[in-house]
């Protein structure tokens, strides 16, 4: 009875998303944007389906940009606390703590390596590593911190000190997922989580990687035993692959022997595939999850084709990168 | 404790608008929200979404209509409550049950229904006609709430 009384149930935001939904790009809509002749074509196609604000920018990455900031303001429009949805930013705030890393021990400024979009205010993070007061950082950050900054310091392995950061944003990731108490975002962590897992497993495997790399690379997680892909790690990609066929990835074995950014693409898609059940939600922050990731999907999709129309790409070779519709 | 049988009577009609009345008040209060949500997006919508949240409303008047009959049976409407025996009292009381805690639970169930029914309109809107038969269907039991309240109201024997 409470849950209807107050409003836990997003219900505001989920009808106003639901409407929203309607703006999504289908299956169809990308097919068309992938048989544009050209660029300026796939540009025009977009601008028709609402794209791009006022300024009438040509520009893909101007484009993009002004799509993910009408989904974020439209996020900060329905849903009152967007710290909510920090999981799908958590990746920004350890990239600009690698780049903060690598900014002090190079002793050289590169203010444009930072991502504005985290939850953590990037300039902080920046501070915090140059004047190593690790204190100022969020708390699941500043073991990491401390401890990539003084092994970069000693070493002057930058690889290292991406590892170490690199795993507690996973650990962070999964924490955040959980914290939620939402079934679809712990879904969503697991699955990063596994996939990044999965990922570093097969270059390990690939780069001749020992066990003590992998200890200290790969995250623990619910669907993927990190002692069974670290060994089968250390046993080659093929160990991986009869590994993975025990658990919830084993149809991503055929893409990981593809590529890399196959097996990206199906980590994409099985997130698509599960978030369809949200489509016919009708409370909960599931559906509103599910729309920012089908928006951030949906941009990356028509980046590639963007960039591929640019670059001269073929239509099939786009087309096998683009990634499943929400809708 | 003379009016014992006077109390339970009243607290069964008081029972059966209060309770119900949450049922509606929680049930269009939720499909408000959906509807203002959707009106927000497109304001063309106003009038199909109106319909869709007030179908959880119902409740609140059939509880309010057994209200009325059973304090008008036990003569509270006129100012001059009869003095009636502790077992009819009781009867009353019971006879009040099924609309207060059925006009709750379908009203609050009504209410969610008419969220996802106004989720389908804002999509669909030519589906209107088929999104007002879900949250209509849960309104069934209601009914069978206010038909037996009412048959057992009118077949309290006088005098026991």
């Amino acid at each position: 009875m409470t849950g209807a009384y107050v409003d836990k149930g997003y219900v505001f935001a989920v009808a106003r998303l639901r409407y929203a939904e309607l703006k999504l790009l289908n299956n169809q809509a990308m097919d068309q944007l992938v048989s544009a002749s050209d660029y300026e074509d796939a540009v025009k196609i977009l601008k028709e389906k609402g794209w791009g604000g006022d300024n009438n920018t040509e520009d893909a990455e101007t484009l993009l940009q002004e799509e993910r900031e009408k989904l974020w303001s439209f996020v900060d429009e329905i849903v009152p606390d967007r710290s909510i949805f920090d999981v799908f930013k958590l990746p920004n705030d350890y990239n600009n703590l690698k780049a903060a890393l690598k900014e002090s021990v190079m002793e050289y400024d590169y203010p444009g390596i930072y991502i504005s979009e985290s939850t953590v205010d990037p300039e902080l993070i920046r501070n915090a590593i140059k004047e190593r007061n690790y204190q100022a950082l969020p708390d699941d950050m500043i073991e990491a911190a401390e401890y990539a900054h003084s092994t970069f310091l000693k070493t002057a392995d930058g690889q290292l000190c991406d590892i170490i950061v690199d795993k507690a944003c996973l650990d962070a990731i999964l924490k955040a997922g959980k914290a939620t108490e939402n079934d679809f975002l712990e879904m969503y962590a697991e699955i990063k989580v596994a996939s990044t897992d999965i990922k570093t497993a097969v270059r390990a495997a690939l780069t001749g990687k020992d066990k003590d790399f992998l200890n200290m690379a790969l995250a623990e997680c619910a669907t993927v035993d990190k002692n069974g892909l670290a060994n089968a790690a250390l046993n080659g990609v093929d160990a991986i692959a009869s590994y993975l066929g025990n658990t919830a990835y084993a149809d991503a074995v055929s893409e990981l022997r593809k590529s890399p950014a196959a097996f990206e693409r199906w980590c994409d898609n099985l997130i698509t595939a599960r978030m369809k059940p949200q489509l016919y939600e009708s409370f909960g922050l599931g559906p509103i999850a599910a729309y920012i990731l089908a928006r951030e999907n949906e941009i990356k999709s028509v980046r590639i084709i963007l960039s591929g129309k640019q670059n001269g790409f073929s239509k099939e070779m786009i087309a096998e990168r683009v990634r499943d519709c929400y809708v | 404790m003379a009016n014992l049988g006077l109390f339970f009577a009243v607290l069964g009609a008081a029972l059966s608008a209060g309770l119900a009345g949450c049922g509606s008040a929680i049930g269009v209060g939720v499909a408000g929200r959906s509807a203002s949500g959707v009106v927000t997006q497109e304001p063309s919508m106003f009038s199909k979404v109106l319909i869709l949240q007030l179908l959880p409303g119902t409740q609140g008047i059939y509880g309010l209509l057994i209200a009325f009959i059973t304090l008008a049976n036990i003569g509270m409407l006129g100012g001059g409550a009869e003095q009636i025996s502790l077992l009819s009292g009781l009867m009353y009381f019971a006879a009040c049950l099924p609309m207060a805690l059925g006009g709750l639970i379908s009203g609050i169930a009504q209410g969610r229904c008419s969220v996802a029914a106004i989720g389908l309109v804002a999509k669909r809107p030519d589906q209107f006609g088929k999104a007002m038969i879900f949250p209509a269907m849960v309104e069934t039991y209601a009914i069978l709430a206010l038909l037996i309240s009412i048959l057992s109201i009118f077949g309290i024997p006088a005098g026991i």
